[in-house]
């Protein structure tokens, strides 16, 4: 166990224990939080691999808009503020969840453990070199991320408006000119 | 000097609780939040193959990145669309029926 080692699994761990309680707290903003330790804990994993560019990324984007983006839907739905049993199913649904839950989680590591060996020397994730590789050699899929990102706000503006006009008949095109 | 042990242990349990949280969970959101750790093990996987030194094209760190991306377009679209879902039925409890009757889409 190298000092490496232990960092990793002292993140891993929180990551873990995070995740846990995000899938089962019964209070629905509680586990939207317990996903920001979880994905702060993989941050901090990301940095153990000194991949420092990506562990920004992470925490920028990941932390920073998506579970804003979860806890803003969550107080719009009104989603209940106390605890709720009702948060997740009944009793027998989750316990075949469970199972297949820990086949999956066995089969992928059982799958990759072959692939760890002795210790190997970490070099990282070059931040310069990261850059130059990702406007260089995957220049293509990233224009085209962009676009992705220009559809998925258009759509999602589009869906919102559908819904918010309520005589909008189905098939009657983009709402966008009933204002 | 690291060992790969730690990676694809923490990318397993990652997919795992993640995957439970999303067959066990009724509120729609919350069925969101464990697609995301789903997606965060398969970045630490990403991560740690390419932090070992033999990634010429810089494929882990650039793919992480952009499973990053992706995901925030999905949890974008995913939350509009389950914000107009609850917008037309009052509720996003995944358990409960369309009060309309099981076509979709369809106002009375």
């Amino acid at each position: 166990m190298t000092s490496l080692d232990l960092l990793f699994a002292g993140f891993g761990l929180l990551a873990v224990v995070a995740g846990m309680l995000a899938v089962t707290s019964g209070r629905v903003v509680h586990a939207g939080l317990w996903l920001v330790v979880a994905l702060l804990a993989v941050a901090g994993c990301y940095l153990v691999l000194a991949a420092e560019l990506v562990a920004l990324v992470q925490v920028l984007i990941y932390v920073g808009a998506i579970v804003v983006l979860v806890l803003v839907a969550l107080m719009l739905t009104r989603s209940p503020i106390q605890a709720s049993g009702t948060a997740s199913v009944p009793g027998m649904h989750r316990v075949l969840a469970a199972v297949i839950a820990a086949g999956t989680a066995g089969l992928v590591a059982v799958v990759l453990w072959p692939l760890a060996g002795p210790a190997v020397p970490r070099a990282g994730i070059d931040s310069t070199v990261l850059a130059e590789h990702l406007f260089g050699v995957w220049v293509w899929p990233l224009e085209l991320l962009s676009v992705l990102l220009l559809v998925a706000l258009v759509g999602a503006l589009a869906v919102w408006r559908r819904s918010a006009t309520p005589g909008a008949a189905p098939g009657s095109g983009a709402g966008a000119d009933r204002s | 000097m690291i060992h790969l042990h730690g990676p694809i242990l923490l990318a397993a349990a990652l997919v795992g609780i993640g995957l439970y949280g999303a067959l066990s969970r009724r509120n729609a959101i919350l069925v969101l939040v464990g697609v995301e750790l789903v997606l965060a093990g398969a970045s630490v996987l990403l991560v740690s193959a390419g932090s070992l030194g033999l990634d010429t094209l810089s494929a882990g760190g650039t793919l992480a990145l952009f499973v990053i991306t992706v995901a925030a377009a999905e949890v974008s679209v995913a939350l509009a669309v389950i914000l107009a879902a609850h917008a037309q039925r009052g509720t996003i409890d995944l358990d409960q029926g369309s009060p309309d009757g099981p076509e979709l889409g369809q106002r009375s």
